[in-house]
């Protein structure tokens, strides 16, 4: 079953809807220590990074996210949730991250008269294949909502950009850990299909 | 590359939704859960419900129907309408809602602003301006353009970024309902002013006027209710007409 964390921040609503609409079984779940029950986690993620990270940290989440990628489940990370996988973030404030992913997140820093938050419907750049991302065209726009962008220290990593006025990171990969910067739960039918790709997902790619 | 939004906008009053003219007269156009199921198969780019009763009980009706819209669809949904506390705020996030707009309370009571966005994340705040001209002057009203405050729209809208609203939606009540165009020039002027995205409401009557006011500007969105109550008009459509004029739309297939 998939488990959605629930740490204080977000609306997790939607995206428990979504797993429902596409016949997955899902719940929000608010106690960190019944994350063994979950074959694998989603966690979402709105507000800022530093907010995020203290109740992360203040409710035993750390350790339990941390214990369930290393056994290798798969765990999906989105926007907020995608930031706060890489090693330090620096709004309202520099903050340790939880450093699942080498690197640093720092504000959108769009060319010209672009504005900031970066809000509305953008396509992917694909940098690499995914299990997750099968059957998703080039040319399909997203949802995204955010100022900050996360900036890997491994190419590697690196999933798929974005254009807003010069290229940033729009999801990332590592192992079993996937974290992907625009809502796939707020992206209808494309979005769905990336969440029903990750509930069909065995963590490999 | 960003693409341009078209977002329809649900009034709603006793449990119904309506729509007026200038903030007035307003008439029965449906029942809003029959308008999201298909706003939600048009892919419409994004929904925003206010809630135009502003009683105690309106609330309640209005989180009643965020819950049922975000059991529907799966696009980003605002919604507002009397919104005084960080309570309600959480309430309609709980049912749904991604972004709350707020209007009357942005200038009685601005530090919500501050409180939702450091809560919630700017994302979360849409601050909403409903302005009217007299003697060539444009002015910030509020409580659903009864209350002249005298406000300058712009420098308004400058205040609400700096305490931490993530979007601005800017809506000319003298062209609220008239379907006779948006006041183009003044938006354009506003958003080439601001830092934060734009969306700008009052007057669309045909696609002509979205894409006058989305073609070589730096506005963000085009929102839009009479345009799509009455007529044959839908997102659908709206979003053929521009892309053929080159406007970014969005790609869903």
């Amino acid at each position: 079953m998939i488990g959605i964390v629930d740490y204080g921040a977000g609306n997790l609503a939607s995206v428990h809807n979504a797993f429902e609409r596409i016949g997955e079984h899902s719940e929000i779940f608010e106690d960190s220590k019944l994350i063994d029950k979950y074959d694998r986690i989603v966690l979402p993620g709105v507000g800022s990074f530093s907010r995020a990270m203290h109740l992360l940290t203040s409710k035993g989440w750390k350790e339990a996210i941390l214990n369930h990628i290393n056994d290798k489940k798969p765990f999906l990370g989105i926007c907020l949730g995608m930031q706060i996988l890489f090693e330090s973030g620096d709004e309202k404030g520099p903050c340790e991250g939880l450093g699942v992913i080498k690197g640093k997140v720092k504000l959108l820093n769009p060319s010209s008269y672009l504005k900031i938050p970066h809000v509305g419907w953008n396509n992917l750049l694909p940098s690499k294949e995914h299990p997750v991302m099968e059957g998703i065209k080039e040319n399909i726009d997203f949802y995204f909502v955010h100022s900050y962008r996360c900036i890997p220290e491994s190419k590697k990593v690196i999933l798929s950009e974005c254009d807003y006025g010069g290229k940033f990171v729009s999801s990332v990969s590592k192992d079993n850990v996937i974290g992907m910067q625009f809502h796939p739960e707020k992206s209808q039918p494309v979005g769905l299909k990336i969440l029903k790709n990750f509930s069909n997902w065995d963590g490999k790619c | 590359m960003l693409k341009k939004r078209i977002i329809p906008v649900l009034l709603l009053k006793d449990k119904r939704m309506v729509k007026g003219k200038k903030f007035k007269d307003f008439k029965d156009t449906g029942e809003p859960k029959t308008a999201v199921r298909i706003y939600s198969a048009q892919d419409a780019d994004e929904l925003v419900f206010l809630d135009i009763d502003n009683n105690s009980s309106s609330l309640g009706n209005l989180i009643e129907i965020v819950k049922q819209a975000s059991e529907e669809c799966f696009m980003p949904l605002a919604a507002g309408g009397g919104i005084s506390d960080i309570n309600q705020v959480r309430e309609l996030l709980k049912a749904g809602a991604d972004k709350i707009v707020v209007n009357t309370s942005c200038v009685k009571n601005p530090s919500l602003i501050k409180e939702i966005s450091k809560e919630f994340g700017e994302q979360c705040v849409i601050g909403s301006i409903d302005y009217k001209i007299s003697n060539n002057l444009r002015e910030v009203w509020i409580k659903s353009g009864k209350l002249n405050t005298n406000l300058d729209p712009l420098e308004h809208a400058k205040n609400l970024i700096k305490l931490g609203a993530g979007e601005i939606l800017l809506n000319s009540i003298d062209r609220d309902g008239m379907m006779e165009g948006y006041d183009l020039e003044y938006a354009d002027k506003v958003s080439r002013e601001i830092n934060v995205p734009l969306i700008v409401c009052g007057g669309a009557g045909n696609y002509m006027h979205l894409a006058d006011l989305l073609n070589n500007t730096s506005i963000s969105a085009a929102a839009c209710a009479s345009l799509f109550h009455f007529g044959d008009n839908n997102p659908i459509r709206a979003r053929s007409y521009l892309k053929n004029l080159d406007i970014p739309m969005r790609m869903l297939k």
